[in-house]
């Protein structure tokens, strides 16, 4: 089995998008960005769907496009399993028609079986003489997903695998996608606007922002040392703005951020000049204000609740520094702290939990 | 209270105009079949030239729309999927035997495939004869029919997702079996729709085939043509063979709607 290649240049309206990736076989790349950042064009540059300016494909030793020697091979013959966003499931067919759409390799007569025996491997073989139109959106990725597979891709292409579904099914739905994802033998480009979905289902992330790729590696890397504000930002940390105050006697080893709007922030890292600081929302912790001092944490900003959210088991905790900055605590943290919209409280976390990025 | 009162009213209006169009668009064709009694109708499908028309009729207009969806089908198809400089020009065109009179279709098929026309001496060097032959009437058919086909097949074309015909190209599909396998049954009803509208256009032109083709019996005589050449000594006669053509319309309508709900299915 063979990885893509992948470095491309081309226009697209106002974005310059310009691209180098290596999607080694077995392996799943996540391209992770903005609405915007020009990932779906990857992918339709890689499936042969879109012509790029300049750059090179190649899926192993075959070349796909190159811009220098005006290659460009015809999408029928590059073989990319291709999941569209909302699936493109032929509606006048079949589930089953659909997927057998991509066998032409068997024999008419066996079409039909080979065709169920991969939707049942997608648990939906008995959805088969469905038409799309009466299929519910997490039936639909399964069929889409089996007809992708069917003709044994090369190079699988996936858009906003689970953009389509509602949240109830998207859990499962990405549980069974990185399963899928790790018994695949072929390369795996995914592309997503959701870090979460990205550092779930991809083996390495690459972010893309204004049509570069700005960081890649694994989500956990990502997370914990963002290249940039915009890195952090997407991993989901919160982004404050400020500017490295030159240090005083006797600190060594710590930076001292002061933020744009009140208030200092300490950091293990070193900065200088304006900068962005991040820190992730399971970092922080909200203790009643006015309380006592002590602990190894040595951020304590006085800050205002503005909203709570629920998010699974826990709440997500909106605080105003005056600069916005998000912290998750449990519910009878909730429940113990009395918090509401306009309870002040101190925001804690640790000098080495927090990211400094130059701005 | 005044804005439900306000809707009643324009409401009520809604449905007089739909009165007004109603009678005013089915009472002549219910008049034909009123004054026409059934013994009439039989009378006039036993007599030869009547049936000599109608057989002219259905298969100089099947030939045409066989013509028309050959050539028609894939030019829709190129016009909806494909953007080039000029193409709004090309559609324009196209259209154009939409808005000219049938009589001035007929003069202009005259001056372009007729003796003295354009492309005359090159079709006389070939041994093809058109006018006042029957192959001048499918000339004449398909000149005034095939923008109708042309327009819906081409609304039919962009109307399917362009992601369907993708996901047929990233399945090992080229383009041509794209076309045939995904894009045609999904465009089907609406192709399927401006076959009706084009083959009634055809059932019913008169002005183009009277210029260009003449109106000789057996020959080029369509059943619009054998109404008009009765109208004036045998009403009776003409209305008669009306009611035939309106039949034979509607029943080919109806079976296009209905093979376009089955496709849909």
């Amino acid at each position: 089995m063979s990885g893509l290649s992948i470095a491309v240049r081309t226009r697209l309206g106002a974005l310059d998008l310009d691209v180098a990736l290596e999607v080694p076989a077995g392996r799943c790349v996540a391209l992770a960005g903005p609405s915007g950042a020009g990932k779906t064009t990857v992918l339709r540059a890689v499936a042969g769907l879109l012509r790029p300016d300049a750059g090179r494909i190649s899926c192993g030793e075959e070349s796909w496009f190159d811009g220098e020697r005006g290659l460009s091979v015809a999408p029928e013959r590059r073989c990319c399993g291709y999941l569209f966003q909302d699936y493109a499931l032929f509606g006048h067919l079949s589930a089953w028609r659909n997927v057998a759409y991509g066998l032409r390799e068997v024999p008419r007569g066996e079409r039909r079986a080979r065709a169920v025996e991969l939707l049942e491997r997608f648990g939906v073989g008995a959805l088969a003489d469905r038409r799309p139109a009466t299929l519910s959106g997490g039936e639909r990725q399964r069929v889409a997903l089996a007809r992708a597979l069917a003709p044994r891709p090369r190079a699988l292409l996936l858009d906003e695998p689970l953009a389509a579904l509602d949240a109830r099914s998207r859990g499962r739905a990405a549980r069974e996608l990185s399963r899928l994802l790790v018994e695949v033998e072929v390369p795996a480009l995914l592309v997503t606007h959701d870090f979460g979905e990205a550092a779930l289902l991809g083996d390495e992330v690459a972010v893309l922002d204004g049509g570069r790729v700005v960081q890649r590696g694994d989500a956990a890397a990502l997370s914990a040392r963002p290249a940039s504000g915009f890195v952090a930002d997407f991993t989901g940390a919160a982004v404050l703005t400020g500017e490295v105050r030159p240090p005083v006697d006797g600190e060594t080893g710590v930076t001292v951020i002061a933020l744009d709007g009140g208030g200092e922030v300490r950091s293990t890292d070193a900065g200088e000049g304006p900068v962005a600081v991040s820190v992730h929302p399971w970092e922080v912790a909200v203790e009643p204000a006015g309380s006592a001092t002590g602990g190894s944490a040595s951020n304590r900003l006085a800050a205002e609740v503005v909203s709570l959210a629920p998010v699974g088991n826990r709440v997500r905790v909106g605080l105003a520094l005056p600069q916005p900055l998000t912290a998750e605590v449990t519910e009878e943290s909730v429940r113990r702290l009395a918090l509401a919209p306009g309870v002040p409280v101190v925001a804690v976390w640790k000098a080495a939990a927090t990211r400094v990025t130059p701005r | 209270m005044a804005e439900r009162l306000r809707g009643a009213w324009f409401g009520a209006l809604l449905v007089a105009a739909l009165a007004v169009a109603l009678t005013f668009l089915v009472l002549p064709v219910l008049a034909i079949f009123l004054d026409t009694g059934p013994g009439q109708l039989l009378d006039s499908l036993g007599d030869p030239s009547s049936r000599d028309a109608l057989k002219l009729s259905l298969l100089t207009t099947t030939i045409a729309m066989a013509v028309v969806v050959a050539v028609g089908t894939p030019t829709a198809y190129l016009l909806a999927t494909r953007r080039f400089r000029g193409r709004e020009l090309v559609v324009t065109l196209l259209e154009l035997p939409l808005v000219l009179p049938p009589a001035v279709a007929g003069i202009g098929l005259l001056a372009a495939l007729g003796p003295q026309g354009i492309l005359g001496g090159l079709l006389d060097d070939l041994g093809i004869r058109l006018v006042l032959e029957t192959a001048g009437v499918v000339v004449a058919l398909v000149f005034v029919a095939a923008p109708f086909l042309l327009r819906a097949a081409q609304s039919a074309f962009e109307a399917v997702d362009p992601r369907w015909l993708e996901a047929s190209r990233t399945l090992g599909a080229g383009e041509a079996r794209t076309f045939a396998r995904v894009a045609v049954p999904a465009a089907l009803p609406g192709l399927l729709a401006g076959l009706a509208l084009a083959w009634g256009r055809a059932l019913g032109e008169f002005g183009a085939t009277l210029m260009f083709a003449g109106s000789f019996r057996g020959i080029t005589q369509t059943v619009p043509l054998a109404i008009y050449d009765r109208f004036a000594t045998d009403f009776d006669g003409a209305l008669a063979l009306s009611a035939v053509l309106v039949a034979v319309s509607a029943a080919l309508l109806l079976s296009v709607k209905l093979l376009a709900s089955d496709a849909l299915r």
